[in-house]
């Protein structure tokens, strides 16, 4: 139904930015405009998370490693060599893709959960590493006194809560469409043919070990820019971020969202950020409840609730139009 | 930088060995697991901190008699462990490998997030096995406790062994293992045998638990990382290797206490990345493990 109708591929984005422009309005509290833009920063990782998992069909445990290389290595730049943050986040997204496309070659050639695993190792390395920087930071709990992305004179610092917003999102937005383009590109289609059969897939001509690469690094890339958002956003980050719970939190927004469903990710990370908010009262228990979603979402609906809506908008699109319902997977595209 | 002396190097290696028999139990629950289903079972940490929770109210707080103790405890994550199964794996039917790994996350989650109110966040200390002053091995002073935890590794390790050899419900979880569709041929309830697998794997990580508890504590969040250094171990084997699962657990335990003690000054913190230095290297070398045979 998209080749028919490109326009309607972006209505729901169009709906999405109606939504960012009229919230700040409605909520008018300045935490509330916090939260989301905490959702933006997680919405970018999730929807790298979402690539490699949901397309790729490779799990990562290791996500909030990347996220804590983009902002420890733009805040330590920033700080230390007092270089622009708009310089250091480009050159924290070029480290950590090296990083990533370095792991990458032989982790990649690990199949299922050993890539699971081997994440996890590193994911692990990464943290234990952070959490001994105090001789590179000069403090034992994280990285003190990163200054703010500013144009001109304007200070994108946490008292310009709504700027922080805009930026966050700006780029959030940037990265979806740029997502959406990819999925139904080419390299979208050879992400599903990996996803449905390696073999299959290799038969028909796709590099896989290209793609595997491709699509983890640029899952990584997304982590390290919200990494480097993050860090300038605020004036400290602790190394706690970015501890395995970080990576557990994300995969949790991926499949409550649904797994290969760009736009399960935005609704993972709104679900997910505000969830804590909702349930103060329990906020010790935030991360059971985690455990129980990811269990429930995972026996009950697997595909997510994103897949779950759009399963079923197709059968009600399917019946105006008198279409036989298709699944996305099995729809074979003639152009290009 | 001094090096340490070699008292300091024998009780680092009898320290490694004791610590690694509980990662050589943890291992050998993945084991388990995997062998009967193709999961990891990211659970398996917690099954060990139950063990030690389960322990330290019953013997601790309500005063039963610890042997009494020991088997309840056991029985109790055993059925835990079975529930697990019923709950979280069977109704996820045709599920696949990774949403079942999923699944297993989820449940390590909830059962950590379940332990912090009901045990709350201190660690609480456990009473050893039995009183006695520490032994005294090559200079190195080895504390009772320390003994009683590589005992429970070998016992448990052992009894696994007949468990597998000997009886027939063993023996049908070993035909599972080894090829499913064959097994349900000969008339094994496959999926019995993987709640089997999950309830003989939970016994084993209470074990562990209650073993290591009076060494290091009993926490809500002691599974995390027990569980992931035996995970390692397990890797390190050979996924799917037992007997490799419990020689990885040794040798990570022993690797790991060498490099505390050989490490300089300040940098012992390190520590906790040693087993996953060893994971990402035995992945990258051979990720068959040291004892897997490797499989398409």
């Amino acid at each position: 139904m998209n080749d028919k109708k490109p326009y309607l591929r972006y209505l729901p984005v169009m709906a999405l930015v109606a939504f960012l422009l009229l919230f700040p309005a409605i909520s008018r509290n300045r935490y509330y405009i916090g939260v989301m833009t905490d959702v933006g920063l997680y919405t970018i990782i999730v929807i790298g998370l979402n690539l490699l998992m949901g397309y790729a069909g490779q799990i990562s445990l290791g996500h909030a490693g990347f996220f804590g290389i983009g902002a420890y290595c733009s805040g330590l730049l920033s700080v230390k060599l007092g270089i622009s943050p708009w310089v250091t986040i480009i050159a924290a997204v070029i480290f950590t893709a090296g990083f990533a496309y370095l792991i990458g070659i032989p982790t990649l050639k690990l199949r299922g959960h050993y890539l699971a695993m081997a994440t996890l190792g590193f994911g692990e390395v990464i943290f234990v590493v952070l959490s001994k920087l105090d001789w590179l930071t000069g403090d034992t709990s994280g990285l003190l006194g990163i200054k703010p992305l500013s144009i001109g004179r304007i200070q994108f610092d946490s008292d310009f809560a709504i700027g922080q917003y805009s930026l966050a999102w700006i780029v959030a937005l940037a990265i979806l469409i740029l997502s959406l383009n990819i999925t139904d590109s080419r390299v979208g289609r050879a992400f599903r043919a990996i996803h449905g059969s390696e073999i299959a897939a290799s038969g028909m001509g796709v590099n896989i070990a290209r793609y595997k690469i491709q699509v983890f690094v640029l899952s990584a890339v997304y982590a390290a820019i919200a990494g480097g958002l993050y860090a300038h956003f605020r004036w400290f980050i602790g190394y706690p971020t970015f501890h395995l719970k970080t990576s557990i939190k994300l995969v949790t927004m991926v499949v409550v969202g649904g797994l290969g469903n760009i736009w399960g990710a935005v609704l993972g990370a709104i679900l997910l950020t505000w969830l804590p908010e909702w349930l103060t009262a329990a906020a010790e228990y935030d991360i059971m409840v985690y455990g129980i979603l990811l269990m429930l979402v995972m026996i009950f609906i697997p595909d997510g609730l994103a897949g779950r809506f759009s399963k079923l908008v197709e059968r009600i699109m399917s019946r105006d139009t008198g279409d036989f319902p298709s699944s996305p997977d099995m729809q074979v595209e003639e152009s290009d | 930088m001094d090096l340490p002396s070699l008292e300091q190097i024998v009780q680092y290696v009898i320290y490694g060995i004791t610590v690694g028999g509980i990662y050589a139990l943890v291992a050998l629950g993945f084991t388990i697991i995997y062998n009967a289903t193709d999961v990891i079972n990211f659970a398996q940490g917690e099954f060990v901190m139950l063990g030690a929770m389960m322990m330290v109210s019953l013997h601790s707080t309500a005063h039963i008699p610890m042997p009494i103790a020991f088997v309840l405890s056991i029985l109790i994550v055993t059925a835990i462990g079975a529930t697990f199964e019923r709950l979280a794996i069977n109704p996820a039917k045709n599920a696949s490998v990774i949403t079942l790994i999923i699944i297993t996350i989820g449940a390590s989650i909830f059962i950590r997030g379940l332990a912090l109110p009901i045990w709350g966040q201190d660690p609480i200390p456990a009473t050893p096995f039995s009183k006695g002053s520490p032994i005294s091995v090559m200079g190195a002073k080895i504390p009772l406790q320390r003994l009683w935890v590589l005992g429970t590794a070998v016992l448990t390790v052992g009894a696994v062994h007949i468990f597998y050899k000997y009886t027939i419900v063993g023996k049908a979880m070993r035909a599972t293992a080894i090829n499913r569709v064959a097994a349900r041929l000969m008339g094994i309830n496959v999926r019995r045998m993987v709640l089997c697998s999950f309830a003989l794997s939970a016994a084993v990580g209470a074990g562990a638990g209650m073993a290591i508890a009076p060494v290091t504590h009993a926490s809500y969040s002691m599974g995390a990382m027990l569980g992931l250094k035996g995970f390692c171990a397990a890797v390190l084997g050979g996924l799917g290797n037992g007997i490799g699962a419990v020689l990885g657990g040794f040798i990570i335990g022993v690797v790991e206490h060498l490099a505390i003690g050989f490490a300089p000054l300040g940098y012992s913190g390190y520590k906790d990345a040693v087993a996953f230095i060893i994971l990402l290297a035995i992945l990258f070398i051979k990720p068959s493990g040291l004892f897997g045979i490797s499989r398409k």
